[in-house]
């Protein structure tokens, strides 16, 4: 490829597919408004352009069937742009699923493998119907030569030897206009060899019939050259329109007479303004339909993480801080205590700051929904209408990333087992298209997303069944309508049949509520039967950091989410009631919740009884709405701290979610509170069992 | 114009792919280099820097190729300022369009550098 290092090729090449995400986004967003109906014509060149800039790129580097694909795509948008063919719904199921397979083909092209002709073939097929017979890119030629039938004596053998040219050269007042200079060609001619160069100034006339803009000149140039005529022409490429032009073998002593008797290249005259082509010129300027003229720019992704970084030990160093001023007791001094509350905010603000760089809408992702309903579509047979809302709604890089996956799963639930099939709804009264909603919103600190169908609901007859053939509950149990609602999500609930061909993966409800709780996040099910059904799916805001009450149990650190926490309570003995050997009680607000020691359930070693009377305990409640007090021996405070990884630094430990560092460099752990909760439960009649003291 | 300083080449192309090719391509070849996105972007850096060539996309977003060069043939300061389209094989009709605007040549994309370079030695002097 030219001079250029394979390095610099590689890293233009990230760019290209970086560049390729955006150009499918704005593809997927432009065909989606004009199936909604736009038909503003900034929109349909703006997907024209996305598909355009896909091919050129995959051009540079020599993605072929993408080239191909992306040519017959860009040329049907053509039709579509100069209005030749109308956007009806099915030539833009065409274009859509057209789409789909352009992205399949990027994905391809990024990770080096080839697509199967199959996948690709027969959409190709039907791009190409829905324009006349257009012209295949042609192979990419080392010389942009177009070979001109000239008349000419047959040329010697194309060697090394040097021949004689003469070239006669006019240029027209075009070539001036069009600011090519002569005598730039004159010097790139000699660049070729030996040039004798005559100028004939002839047709100049006097001062006054001398028009600046007009052309008077022409040269004969005589060239000794071992370059062939392509090579000669070639210096002319860009002005043979716009002049005289000939080139022929010197045949030496000759009579000049003689030798122009070689073919003249007649020039063609200049076109008008007016062009036959009915293409219509796209509109200039256009009033541009994207987002408002905010500027943006592009950051590396590593920047940001390292700001990130900076700006959490700048936390961590503010706070360390703090608590040497505090342990100096100097904050009672009015000016140390300003400041540092100054200085706490002003971290805080800086820290929000930089959390908003890296915060993103979640409309990527909610854009990947449109494609995999399509797909839904063709692999059921039902009609499907995605809706989505709150796209605008952002979370932290963090997250994006890992909602993909909670969401595909409810949409393809909501699409297996909750929309029926069209002839099914018709004779239930409902429209043949179901719908699903998808939503995000915030709430309470955190990130809500709804995927809804209007489907027929959870058969809860049927649930109840198969959960009491699996053993999940007692065939007498009592459960209220939510409670069978969520039994889906039971482990080992799911089973192959259960299961769609669409997922493919074989994964069951059970291993994504597992995931979305690795990320701190809930997810449940509410159904009205014959109606539809709702996933509701809670994230935190970010994976990178958590607000927490820091609290300390047998001189450990502990951090206890603040989402989880309800109040801190003061038990006095007389609430507690003994249950056991290894479960208590505690009375609160008329009722009764576990009471843990957190001590012992790390394996710190257990309390000493009876309970001291400064003994605090957190109020905390699980995802699943159980609640428990927590007995900790102190509380230290809220903090806002920054998650590391437990596994990724050491391992798995039931019980805790991960781990952060202090403000005075200690590690504190951070609870997992459901771990806790339920596993209290399990041991309430079990013998102790160690598991954190190590 | 010293010949010893290097040219200024203004690239023209809302593709950050095909902006950074020409970079990589240009510089190596020497040239000193100024990027726009679009044409809108172009008649801005026009103003304040200097262009021994421009080097324009022709579909663009805002202000196209062929509006771009319209208008930088209508400033005076630029009517003989040398402009290479960058065109695709399949785009004849809108390479015409581009030279009967004023452009002085093209480039075939995907391009080679070498090519490049010879396009623009033909049009700067």
């Amino acid at each position: 490829m030219g001079t250029l290092s394979p390095e610099s090729l590689a890293a233009i090449r990230v760019v290209f597919f970086q560049e390729c995400e955006e150009h499918l986004a704005e593809i997927e967003a432009g065909l989606s408004a004009l199936q909604g109906g736009d038909r503003d014509p900034e929109t349909i060149n703006a997907v024209f352009r996305a598909v355009h800039s896909v091919k050129g790129g995959a051009g540079i580097f020599e993605l072929e069937a993408l080239v191909q694909f992306s040519h017959r795509f860009e040329t049907a948008l053509a039709e579509v742009r100069a209005g030749r063919l109308e956007p009806d719904p099915e030539i833009l199921r065409v274009l859509l699923r057209a789409a789909d397979v352009l992205a399949d083909l990027v994905e391809a092209g990024r990770e080096g493998r080839s697509m199967r002709a199959d996948r690709m073939a027969p959409l190709s097929e039907e791009l190409a119907a829905l324009a006349p017979a257009s012209a295949e890119p042609v192979e990419f030629d080392e010389l942009n030569f177009e070979p001109r039938p000239v008349v000419f004596q047959p040329l010697g053998a194309t060697g090394r030897a040097i021949r004689t040219w003469r070239v006669r050269f006019r240029p027209y007042a075009g070539l001036y206009a069009k600011a090519n200079e002569p005598l730039v060609l004159l010097r790139e001619l000699e660049r070729l060899g030996r040039a004798e160069i005559v100028l004939d100034a002839s047709g100049v006339p006097t001062l006054e019939a001398f028009d600046p803009e007009d052309s008077y000149l022409s040269w004969t140039i005589t060239l000794a050259t071992e370059h062939d005529e392509a090579a000669i022409r070639e210096v002319f490429e860009f002005v043979e329109d716009d002049c005289e032009l000939s080139i022929a073998l010197d045949i030496g002593d000759l009579p000049p007479a003689v030798a122009t008797t070689q073919a003249t290249f007649e020039a063609e005259p200049l076109a008008t303004a007016g062009e036959p082509h009915p293409e219509p010129a796209p509109s200039i300027p256009v009033a541009g339909r994207g987002p408002a003229a905010a500027q943006t720019i592009r950051v590396d992704l590593d920047r940001v993480e390292r700001l990130v970084d900076l700006v959490s030990e700048l936390v961590i160093n503010q706070s360390m801080l703090a608590e040497h001023i505090a342990a100096e007791a100097l904050n009672r001094r009015d000016g140390v205590a300003i400041a540092l509350d100054d200085l706490h905010q002003l971290t805080r603000d800086i820290q929000d700051s930089v959390m908003a760089i890296r915060a993103q809408p979640v409309k990527a992702v909610f854009q990947r929904m449109s494609r995999l309903v399509r797909e839904a579509e063709q692999a059921t047979g039902k009609r499907v209408r995605l809706v989505t809302e709150g796209e605008t709604v952002e979370v932290d890089r963090t997250v994006i990333e890992r909602l993909t996956e909670p969401l595909t799963h409810m949409v393809r639930n909501a699409i297996d087992h909750g929309v029926e099939a069209p002839e099914r709804r018709l004779a239930l009264g409902k429209p043949p298209e179901g719908v699903v909603r998808v939503s995000a919103a915030h709430r309470g600190g955190r990130i809500v997303i709804e995927v809804a169908d209007d489907g027929e609901g959870i058969d809860r007859e049927r649930v109840r069944a198969i959960a009491v053939e699996r053993g999940l509950i007692a065939d007498e149990a009592a459960l209220d309508d939510e409670a069978i609602d969520n039994l889906i999500f039971a482990p080992g609930f799911s089973t192959a049949e259960a299961l769609s061909d669409l997922s493919g993966r074989g994964v069951g409800m059970d291993v994504v509520r597992r995931g979305v709780q690795a990320l701190g996040g809930r997810i449940s099910i509410s159904s009205r039967r014959g109606e539809g059904a709702t996933f509701l799916l809670s994230l935190p805001l970010t994976l990178a950091v958590l607000d927490g009450m820091l609290v300390s149990v047998r001189g450990q650190s502990l951090v206890a989410p603040l989402s989880t926490l309800i109040e801190t309570v003061q038990p006095r003995p007389a609430d507690i009631r003994r249950l056991g050997p290894n479960a208590s009680l505690l009375a609160i607000r008329g009722t009764h919740v576990p009471l843990i020691d957190l001590g012992q359930a790390l394996g710190y070693g257990r309390q000493a009884e009876p309970l001291s009377a400064q003994a605090v305990a957190l109020l905390v409640e699980d995802d699943a709405g159980e609640r428990a007090a927590l007995l900790v021996d102190d509380i230290l405070g809220q903090r806002q701290v920054v998650i590391k990884s437990l596994e990724a630094n050491y391992r798995e430990v039931e019980g805790v979610a991960a781990a952060t560092i202090l403000g005075d460099g200690r590690v504190a752990l951070i609870l997992d509170v459901n771990a806790i909760i339920a596993s209290q439960r399990r041991h309430a009649d079990a013998p102790e069992r160690p598991s954190v003291a190590a | 114009m010293s010949s010893l300083e290097p040219k200024t080449i203004l690239t023209v192309d809302d593709s950050r792919t095909m902006r950074d090719m020409l970079r990589l391509a240009l510089v190596e070849a020497g040239y000193r280099v100024v990027q726009a996105i679009d044409g809108v972007e172009g008649l801005k850096l026009l103003e304040v820097e200097r262009a021994d060539v421009i080097i324009t996309d022709i579909n663009m977003p805002n202000l196209d190729g062929v509006g771009f060069i319209e208008t930088v043939r209508g400033d005076a300061r630029h009517r003989a300022t040398p402009i290479l389209v960058l065109t695709t094989e399949s785009e004849p009709v809108l390479k015409d369009r581009a030279r009967q605007a004023g452009a002085t040549g093209w480039i075939v994309k995907p391009f080679n550098p070498t090519k490049l370079v010879d396009a623009i030695r033909r049009v700067a002097a």
